[in-house]
């Protein structure tokens, strides 16, 4: 696991078996996720992976009902939206995700700081096999 | 302490046109640009040759996507005549033409060229609407698409944020639309000039000629209460929440301040210049607000040496009835968390304290992407010479103006302000 890059590539093969990976970095502790390769806080590019437990808050989300066509393709439309949200982890830092478990059509009931855990979406539209980052109430 | 900012030399704008906004079957990017071209050429006061134009900067966000056609910055220059002289083309998503303003500016500050055209150009709606939000979800930062935001869905995001931090809520963010929808029937280029009241009546009239009865609204908030007339597109932006699909072009001729009298006894000059770079949700720890707005009116405050009360009125980026909101507290023009309550107020309105988006906003005038931010420029402009008609800022004598271009999901932010001497 050493080994891997600090890329989006890597974030995205982590999410594939389950698990949420960011960088630390060496030189100054400070942490990223999704992982970064070089420090924006000292630009050193000693880093080392960090593993997150997936716990958080959300901090902002949406229901979408005029879906773009890759979301289409997972069967979303206007007459079945779906949540995209930002969510706090526990352990700092912030990730774009889908939402899960909640009503996209009672939006009025979706808390902004509710607590929320990771869900890994593992989906297979055509022989395309993608796994995307999700989070579902506590 | 940080470098102040200036321009090698002053810049002036003397001429400035730009096409009619809207969705056209049978007008293409350089009919329209067209259209942009003339009209700038009749703006002159004193005339231009323009075989005097030294070259040509577009902004262009994603014909590539829309049109299956990329570019265009030779494509235009030919149109207009400039070719063989250079055309650069810049893109900044939504803000792609206030970034050819920019390059135009820094051109000719530097002393190299003297004559400069500067425009944008967006054709957008010969795709469907998923085609579009697929199109403009390019420009989010990749992990937000991803995760499915559309640009909707990003603005409707920020509002659950401000929402939660401030306690504004869904007509709060009405008002800014009924405002918008108040200035576009004084705007002969807007898309939508019409406001909700007359729309509301209107679709009154052929709900009762259809259904027989008609839906018992009183006030321009229950029309937009109405799911049947405003749904959602991503909670909690609805319809009349956002911009709609555009196409058109505008232009501008810059020349050096030195030999402005050459063109007009009333150029407008620039007076700050600012423009920021995002990073992206997840890398923002508050989503009420726009670092790289920040940034830009900052750069651009620190360079024209003026502070937020001084910009008279301005032009901000509502590509979402939310993000003028944001935009206008970014910008300083009220602090964070009273925007909502100034525009109540009607702060923002064209007779109020600081005329936000006179010309109707992205919401109304139309938001052809790549023509946007030089559009805008181009309301400032007509403002400040006092030939903005029946929207005229009745504030007297205009000196200074504002413009905000937001490209993206705030990942590439622009101010400029304008100024007449
Ligand atoms: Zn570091």
């Amino acid at each position: 696991m050493e080994e891997r890059p600090f890329s989006d590539i890597t974030y995205e093969q982590y999410l594939k078996e389950e698990r949420l990976m960011g960088s630390r970095c060496k030189e100054c502790d400070a942490r990223f996720v999704p992982p970064r390769s070089i420090c924006v806080k000292c630009f050193s590019s000693d880093m080392e992976w960090l593993e997150l437990k997936g716990k958080g808050r959300l901090a902002a989300f949406t229901c979408i009902t005029i879906a773009p066509p890759f979301m289409i393709a997972q069967g979303y439309n206007r007459k079945n939206p779906y949540i995209s949200g930002v969510v706090e982890l526990e352990e700092g830092g912030r990730v774009d995700a889908r939402i899960e478990g909640l009503d996209p059509n009672k939006p009025e009931e979706i808390k902004v700081g509710m607590p929320l855990k990771v869900k890994y979406l593992h989906t297979e539209v055509g022989a395309k096999k993608e796994t995307y980052l999700a989070f579902e109430p506590l | 302490m940080k470098k102040k900012r200036k321009l090698g030399r002053g810049v002036a704008i003397v001429g400035a046109g730009m096409s009619k906004f809207g969705m056209f079957k049978d007008q293409d990017s350089k009919d329209l640009f067209a259209d942009a071209f003339r009209e700038m050429i009749v703006s002159v006061d004193k005339g231009v040759d323009p075989k005097e134009i030294d070259a040509l900067y577009l902004g262009n966000f994603s014909s590539d996507y829309f049109m299956r056609q990329s570019h265009w910055g030779p494509i235009i220059s030919d149109l207009v005549g400039i070719a063989p002289k250079p055309a650069t083309r810049t893109e900044g998503a939504c803000a792609s033409s206030a970034l050819a303003f920019r390059e135009g500016v820094f051109a000719i500050a530097s002393g190299f060229y003297d004559v400069v055209l500067v425009g944008g150009v967006e054709e957008m709606s010969k795709r469907t609407t998923e085609e579009v939000a697929e199109g403009l979800a390019l420009a989010t930062v990749p992990y937000e698409g991803r995760a499915g935001f559309t640009f909707p869905g990003v603005f409707g995001a920020v509002a659950t944020a401000y929402f939660a931090k401030y306690g504004a809520n869904r007509e709060h963010l009405m008002n800014i639309t009924i405002k918008s929808h108040n200035n576009a029937p004084l705007n002969p280029k807007a898309q939508f000039p019409i406001t909700i009241q007359d729309l509301m009546n209107k679709k009154k009239e052929s709900l009762k000629k259809r259904e027989g009865t008609a839906p018992e609204w009183q006030t321009e908030k229950d029309f937009l209460n109405d799911p049947r007339a405003n749904p959602v597109v991503a909670w909690p932006m609805h319809l009349f929440d956002c911009c709609p699909i555009s196409d058109g072009a505008s232009c501008m001729l810059l020349v050096a301040e030195e030999i402005a009298k050459n063109f007009t006894d009333d150029p407008i000059t620039v007076a700050g210049l600012g423009q920021g770079s995002g990073r992206g949700f997840h890398a923002s720890d508050d989503l009420t607000y726009f670092e790289a707005t920040r940034y830009a009116a900052q750069e651009a405050y620190g360079m024209s040496g003026l502070t937020p009360k001084d910009i008279q009125f301005s032009e901000v980026h509502d590509c979402f009835s939310i993000a003028e909101l944001v935009h206008i507290e970014d910008l300083g023009f009220f602090k964070p968390g009273h925007g909502y309550k100034a525009v109540a107020e009607g702060a923002t309105r064209l007779d109020g304290l600081k005329p936000i988006n006179t010309s109707g906003g992205l919401k109304c005038k139309g938001h052809p992407v790549g023509a946007t931010g030089i559009s805008q420029l181009y309301e400032v402009w007509t403002q400040l010479r006092g030939q903005a008609g029946p929207r005229q800022v009745p504030a007297g004598d205009l000196r200074f103006g504002g413009a905000h271009n937001l490209g993206g999901t705030g990942g590439t932010c622009t101010f400029t302000i304008l100024e007449r001497k």
